[in-house]
């Protein structure tokens, strides 16, 4: 690899790795400083390595320098040394040099327990979220603020207090005891969830970016697989989701990056591998006897992967929604379920349902309807549609339902 | 938003239904929730089974079950939201049981902080 493609490869793989390995070693409250060493051994590693040319093992040369720079933070820095250093859980006894474990197995068990350390209550999800991009995921600021649609200045704030809070709190980076791995690991779930939402979901531009939440999340989630301590149901369920969703990524949106609803999508561009996956973590989720809403939308996404239209799909992925929405309320949820419905029971019934749903601000809600009523009312199919429209803000939406219109207008010119 | 208890009357509930009645049933009830969660109103429900229940009389007097003298039983509940008991009323229209003949739905206020 080029030394321009090089840099940026190595610090989407190994920023996050030295940022985790060093806070947890110098605890929450000094994120920033590892951090700070992290960018500035990359900041090296541009320097020397234009002039010398590329070491040989690039991570390696990586490790040493942020192990020298961290090393020399502590030794330089006495306000530093006097306060934390005797905190710093590898005690050292007079003369003894500091350990900076740079191994696969503790970056692992480093990332782990930062993702809890971030994944506290105590913080806003979407802090959560925004830290877990820079510190678990090394994001630079800027494609933070790129995939989550908002500006430097909000994320740079976000973070700030978020890493207050956590200081304030006194977070500790670790992953909990038995007693308390449940509920915090509810936290997690949902965080990575909503990660890999972001991801999947997002109006950037940037395609790349995009994919490399989704793959984030994935591999977080990963993470906590692999830990016996946080191998539970739930999250193999929402591994079993997100390789479903992942599936689908070259399918569903064109080279326009406008998106291809599911119905027009091409399957021979679906990633049957991860489908595969999909299946056997689904699998594995269903060991326990706790239903999470995960297991719910992986089931749902797993009827997907089938593109059959029979009505036997259609009643059990109707079955699943009905169960999704008692365990928790979305628009979007009863949107879908009503969609289903029609699938399943027919337009006339669905119509029915579809007048009850209080979602009168929400451009989904009347795009269904005007799906609802095409064939059965094309005048007030029309109407909803434009009513769509007028409230859509995003011009893949726009163009989503202008599209539908056209296809209307030829419709009713034929009749 | 008040709360309301829709509890499921059943005029007989010796009555023995096939097991493809019993799958019809099921996908309707099923339905019929999704319906009123679908609309952010369920609050949460059960079934209320035959097997392992009692009845505990005055004199501590144990039986198994309700059956036998009286015929009728309670087969389920659901808690909904609803802003009035007209509203709670139209949810409880839709409820499957009503397909059988004598059967009822009895709609009930939740009383909430001890306020009726």
């Amino acid at each position: 690899m080029e030394q321009q493609a090089l840099i940026p490869h190595l610090f989407r793989t190994e920023f996050r790795k030295i940022a985790t390995v060093l806070s947890n070693l110098f605890g929450i409250e000094h994120v920033e400083v590892a951090e700070d060493i992290a960018s500035e051994t990359f900041l090296a590693a541009l320097e020397t390595w234009t002039y010398k040319g590329i070491p040989e093992n690039p991570t390696a040369w990586l490790y040493a320098v942020a192990k020298n720079k961290a090393k020399n933070y502590i030794s330089r820095n006495a306000v530093f040394t006097n306060k934390i250093a005797r905190q710093i859980k590898y005690s050292l006894s007079e003369g003894e040099e500091i350990e900076i474990d740079l191994s696969d197995k503790n970056i692992a068990d480093s990332q782990l327990q930062m993702l809890f350390a971030i994944c506290h209550p105590s913080i806003s999800t979407e802090a959560q979220i925004g830290l877990s991009l820079r510190i678990l995921c090394g994001f630079g600021i800027d494609e933070i603020a790129n995939a989550l649609l908002t500006n430097k200045e909000t994320i740079n704030k976000r973070l700030y207090r978020a890493k207050e809070k956590l200081r304030l709190e006194n977070v500790k980076i670790e992953v909990p005891g038995e007693a308390e791995i449940n509920m915090r690991l509810e936290t997690v779930l949902t965080t990575l969830y909503l990660l890999f939402n972001e991801g999947y979901y997002s109006e950037s531009q940037d395609a790349v970016l995009r994919e490399d939440l989704c793959l984030e999340a994935t591999r977080l989630t990963y993470l906590l697989i692999e830990n016996e301590q946080t191998n539970k149901p739930a999250v193999n369920a929402l591994l079993s989701l997100m390789c479903f969703h992942s599936s689908r990524f070259e399918a569903r949106k064109n080279e326009n990056g406008e998106i291809i609803l599911y119905n027009d999508q091409d399957e021979s561009l679906w990633n049957y591998e991860l489908i595969s996956k999909g299946v056997y973590f689904l699998h594995q989720a269903s060991q326990g006897d706790k239903i999470s809403k995960y297991h719910l939308e992986a089931s749902i996404a797993y009827w997907h992967t089938i593109k059959a239209d029979t009505r036997k799909k259609w009643e059990k992925i109707l079955h699943l929604f009905n169960q999704l929405l008692q365990i928790e309320y979305s628009p979007i949820a009863a949107l879908n379920r009503t969609y289903v419905l029609a699938k399943a029971n027919g337009k006339a019934a669905a119509i029915i349902e579809a007048e009850k749903l209080n979602l009168a601000d929400n451009h989904y809600y009347f795009t269904l309807l005007g799906e609802l009523y095409t064939d059965i009312d094309n005048k007030k199919a029309k109407q909803n549609f434009q009513k769509a429209l007028s409230l859509a803000k995003t011009q893949s939406d726009k163009q989503t339902i202008q599209k539908k219109l056209t296809t209307l207008d030829d419709l009713m010119i034929d009749e | 938003m008040k709360e309301f208890m829709l509890i499921f009357r059943h005029e007989d509930g010796n009555k023995v239904a096939s097991p493809d009645q019993i799958q019809i049933w099921m996908k309707q009830t099923m339905d019929w929730i999704g319906s009123i969660a679908a609309q952010n109103k369920f609050v949460l429900g059960n079934g209320l089974p035959f097997d392992e229940s009692r009845v505990v009389r005055s004199n501590n007097v144990v039986t198994n079950g309700p059956f036998g003298e009286i015929k009728e039983t309670i087969g389920g509940y659901i808690i909904v939201k609803a802003d009035s008991v007209e509203e709670a009323v139209e949810f409880a229209k839709g409820c499957p049981v009503l397909q059988g003949e004598g059967n009822s739905v009895e709609v009930r206020k939740i009383a909430k902080d001890g306020k009726a």
